[in-house]
């Protein structure tokens, strides 16, 4: 019987030619334009690491001055001074805890004729790796002995192992940073979680590649590198010292394993901004331990222009479903005497209704594979804008088979109507009036 | 024009009429508000810099080789020396940041040194005597500095100038009654005398958490001698950019190799540094113009067929009418009417709809009211578009002749 309904189906649309192609062309566009806009959010708003992120954890502290606080509303700062990042590190309160900055570093080639260039970089303490869960290709992170000793070790991303050792094995070789040795311990898989938790008010980008080399922090402060983004909350004597200055500049992600270690942590937190508090450091106590999604979103890291867009699309796709209802049911109407045959030689109602829902599933099928098109041609136009995220907008296989359900589904809704119109036709005065 | 027979007659097509008034309702409030995001894209991509860009580009130079600030500096009155010397160069200075630049130095102006809250933000950039002419800046008040005046600063050093050069806009801010000319302000908690007054100079970030303090600028008279490189801004002589811009890298390589001037964008011209700075508003305004054409055709195309289809259905009609007297203006007038009550209903459904939406988006994207203007511009656009969407389908009734009446279908 659903053979016969499309063979029907397929008839009637190829008999208003126009007609048809204007509904499947405008279901499409409706259709392209809102799984362009949503891949991009979904994208935007994804999780960075998705077998991890629950148990990320990022504690918030004030150092500021009393001033200007308004209780129950000033949230704690988002990034530590280093005083506190390292009594927090040291106390050892988390499973696994690194403090971290991010920074520019000139790389110099291995050949003599190449210029150095700036790389983006982070100084990191040891357990950056182990609680992130970064892929290694070669070697490994370095431990709390190293970050200890200031040894100059490095960990380089697997994109400078390309290009500076063409992808060997490069464990054990030195490289020069900043006009000083680095004896590279690890090299990493490609590896950019997105979006950029870690570099969030660090001085970073939200989305797009991963740094290029990974220092130990303590290594990379003692030849002077200083850190992308230094939000200094007094006057200050002496930039080159930062550890000393009430200067905010680091931050610290810890991994807590379950909710009671989050408990913990909680009033450990607490209890370290009084006791700072009491010891005249602190004029605030609030505190704050975001896991990593909340802290995305405390972050507001997608950007308002996509999420307008998105709305935008799908108002745009309702009009369009609109548009279509309009135009099937113009179509079922001018069918009244055929319609009127067909109960009359026993077509009950429920086969009238099956039958043109049948044809506007086809509209949809059609307008779901034009749809598509246009996602490939606006996630292509995506990408070529000057966006952070421009190279990461491609469809994925859910989204693909999420486009025929979203087309499939607007045009059912718009078929509805049409079709139950349809349905409660009476024959007798439509096979009277022809 | 009997518009009695015509509400009847809609009434017997209840489902379509209300289609095509429930489409043309939520194209105007999406119309309407993708206008007023355009309008304001394009409000923000037109805001002036105040310097005088056509002539103007900028050099970004890293120093190779991690000298020290003196040796920088050095380096950099050299690379001055240089650039100023070239024929198609009027002027150049070097500075830290620039208009459109995204990145630079914004920091707080006090009028006390005890004061707790700021009194402005400000950003700061760093120049020597060369700045205003260089850039095309207005001085109204007070004078430039002199190039005794100008000292080396590095990376890390206090900004503690005794002089500093103002805009307009934040010597009005902080002086209300026009005298900021030898008062002493608090620049990064360091005293500070006014030496001078510019017209106008924009910010380096036109991002909204800047636009607090979008012209309010100050420029303090010191070199950024830093090991990592920085930013020179050259002046082309009139009409002499594209030589200037080709002459300047190659005359600093010629003279100091051991420097690194990116490939891509190490040398833009402001032009480039506007666009740049406005693509996204501007891809923004774009997208939002296509969707607005796009939904405008779609319903335009929607209401064709609807009406196409009760053209077809009310042959019979038609002809009778014809048959009776009606002559064919009548008969395309009664379309015409028909669409515009259609119309005139969806309108009004949409103009609350667009206020509605408005207000949801400035709850969820701060974006500011909705004017009148737009909503009035909107249900102008939907109405001839319903006007003239129907005027293909009402001319072919028109034409449908009154011995239609006596045929049965």
């Amino acid at each position: 019987m659903l053979r016969y309904y499309v063979d029907l189906a397929l008839r009637s649309l190829r008999r208003d030619k126009v007609l048809t192609v204007l509904m499947v062309l405008a279901l499409a566009l409706g259709i392209g334009a809102s799984i362009t806009t949503l891949t991009v959010l979904r994208l935007l708003s994804g999780d960075p690491l998705p077998q991890k992120s629950s148990q990320l954890y990022y504690p918030r502290i004030d150092p500021n001055p009393r001033n200007g606080y308004i209780e129950g509303q000033t949230k704690p700062e988002a990034v530590m001074t280093y005083v506190d990042a390292m009594n927090l590190l040291n106390a050892h309160r988390a499973k696994r805890q690194a403090a971290m900055a991010l920074m520019q570093a000139k790389v110099a080639p291995l050949r003599a004729h190449e210029r150095p260039f700036y790389s983006d970089g982070v100084m990191t303490t040891s357990d950056f790796f182990t609680m992130f869960d970064a892929p290694f290709q070669y070697g490994g992170g370095w431990t709390p002995t190293d970050d200890a000793n200031r040894a100059q070790l490095v960990v380089i991303a697997g994109f400078l192992n390309d290009k500076l050792f063409g992808g060997a094995n490069s464990v054990g070789k030195t490289i020069r940073i900043e006009d000083h040795d680095f004896r590279i311990v690890g090299v990493l898989k490609d590896w950019s979680p997105q979006p950029r938790f870690y570099t969030q008010e660090l001085g970073g980008r939200s989305y797009g590649d991963g740094e290029a080399v990974f220092l130990p922090l303590a290594a990379a402060r003692a030849i002077d590198i200083t850190p992308n983004s230094v939000n200094c909350f007094a006057s200050v004597s002496d930039m080159k010292h930062l550890e000393t200055q009430p200067c905010m500049w680091l931050g610290l992600w810890v991994e807590l394993g379950d909710a009671a270690a989050v408990a913990s942590y909680k009033e450990f937190l607490a209890g370290y901004a009084n006791q700072q508090q009491s010891l005249g450091r602190f004029q605030r106590t609030e505190t704050d331990l975001p896991d990593l999604m909340q802290w995305l979103r405390d972050e507001q890291v997608v950007p308002d222009d996509v999420r307008l867009q998105a709305a935008l699309a799908f108002g745009f796709l309702l009009i369009c479903v609109v548009n279509t209802v309009g135009l099937l049911l113009a179509k079922c109407l001018r069918r009244s005497g055929e319609i009127g045959v067909r109960r009359a030689l026993g077509a009950t109602r429920r086969d009238v209704f099956v039958q043109f829902m049948v044809e506007a599933s086809m509209v949809g099928l059609a307008g779901g594979l034009l749809g598509l098109v246009f996602t490939e041609l606006g996630l292509w136009g995506v990408r070529h804008q000057p966006a952070q995220y421009a190279s990461l907008a491609h469809l994925n296989i859910e989204m693909f088979l999420f486009t025929f359900v979203v087309a499939l589904v607007a045009s059912l809704i718009a078929g509805l109507l049409p079709a139950w119109r349809a349905c409660v036709l009476a024959p007798a005065p439509q096979l009277k009036a022809a | 024009m009997q518009i009695k027979p015509i509400l009847s007659a809609l009434r017997r097509h209840k489902a379509g009429t209300f289609l095509i008034a429930m489409q043309i309702a939520l194209t105007l409030a999406i119309v309407c508000n993708a206008l007023f995001i355009i309008q304001q894209r394009i409000a923000h991509l037109s805001e002036r810099t105040g310097i005088d860009e056509p002539d103007i580009f900028v050099i970004e130079c890293e120093w190779v080789g991690s000298p020290t600030s003196q040796q920088a500096d050095a380096r950099m009155l050299e690379d001055l020396r240089v650039l100023r010397q070239l024929s198609s160069v009027q002027d150049a200075t070097p500075s830290n940041s620039y208009p459109l630049n995204g990145g630079g130095w914004d920091d707080g102006i006090k009028l006390k040194p005890d004061q707790l809250q700021d009194s402005s933000g400000t950003t700061v950039y760093l120049a020597d005597d060369h700045f205003i002419d260089t850039l095309g800046l207005k001085l109204i008040a007070g004078r430039n500095f002199r190039p005794e005046e100008v000292a080396r600063i590095d990376m890390r050093d206090r900004l503690a100038a005794p002089q500093v050069i103002v805009t307009k806009a934040l010597a009005d801010k902080l002086f209300p009654n026009g005298d900021a000319v030898g008062k002493t302000i608090y620049l990064a908690g360091n005293p500070t005398t006014i030496l001078g007054e510019v017209e106008l100079l924009q910010a380096q970030s036109i991002d909204r958490w800047a636009a607090d303090f979008a012209y309010r600028s100050v420029i303090v008279p010191r070199r950024l001698a830093a090991s990592l490189g920085g930013f020179y801004i050259v002046r082309a002589r009139p009409g002499q950019l594209d030589a200037a811009m080709r002459a300047a890298p190659a005359a600093l390589f010629e003279h100091n190799p051991r420097r690194v001037i990116n490939e891509q964008d190490g040398v833009l011209s402001f032009a480039q540094v506007r666009a740049r700075a406005y693509e996204r508003d501007r891809g923004m305004a774009i997208l939002m113009g296509v969707i607005c054409v796009a939904l405008l055709a779609i319903t335009a195309a929607g209401i064709v067929g609807l009406t196409s289809f009760w053209v077809g259905q009310r042959r019979k009609q038609i002809g009778v009418r014809r048959a009776l007297g009606a002559t064919q203006r009548d008969i395309l007038g009664y379309f015409m009417t028909e669409n515009l009550l259609i119309s005139l209903g969806g309108v009004l459904v949409g103009v609350l709809l667009a206020i509605a939406i408005n207000l949801w988006l400035v709850t969820r994207f701060e974006m500011s009211r909705l004017s009148m203007a737009y909503v009035l511009v909107g249900v102008a656009i939907l109405l001839l578009l319903g006007q003239g969407a129907v005027l293909a389908p009402a001319l072919r009734a028109s034409r449908v002749p009154p011995v239609e009446a006596t045929r049965s279908v």
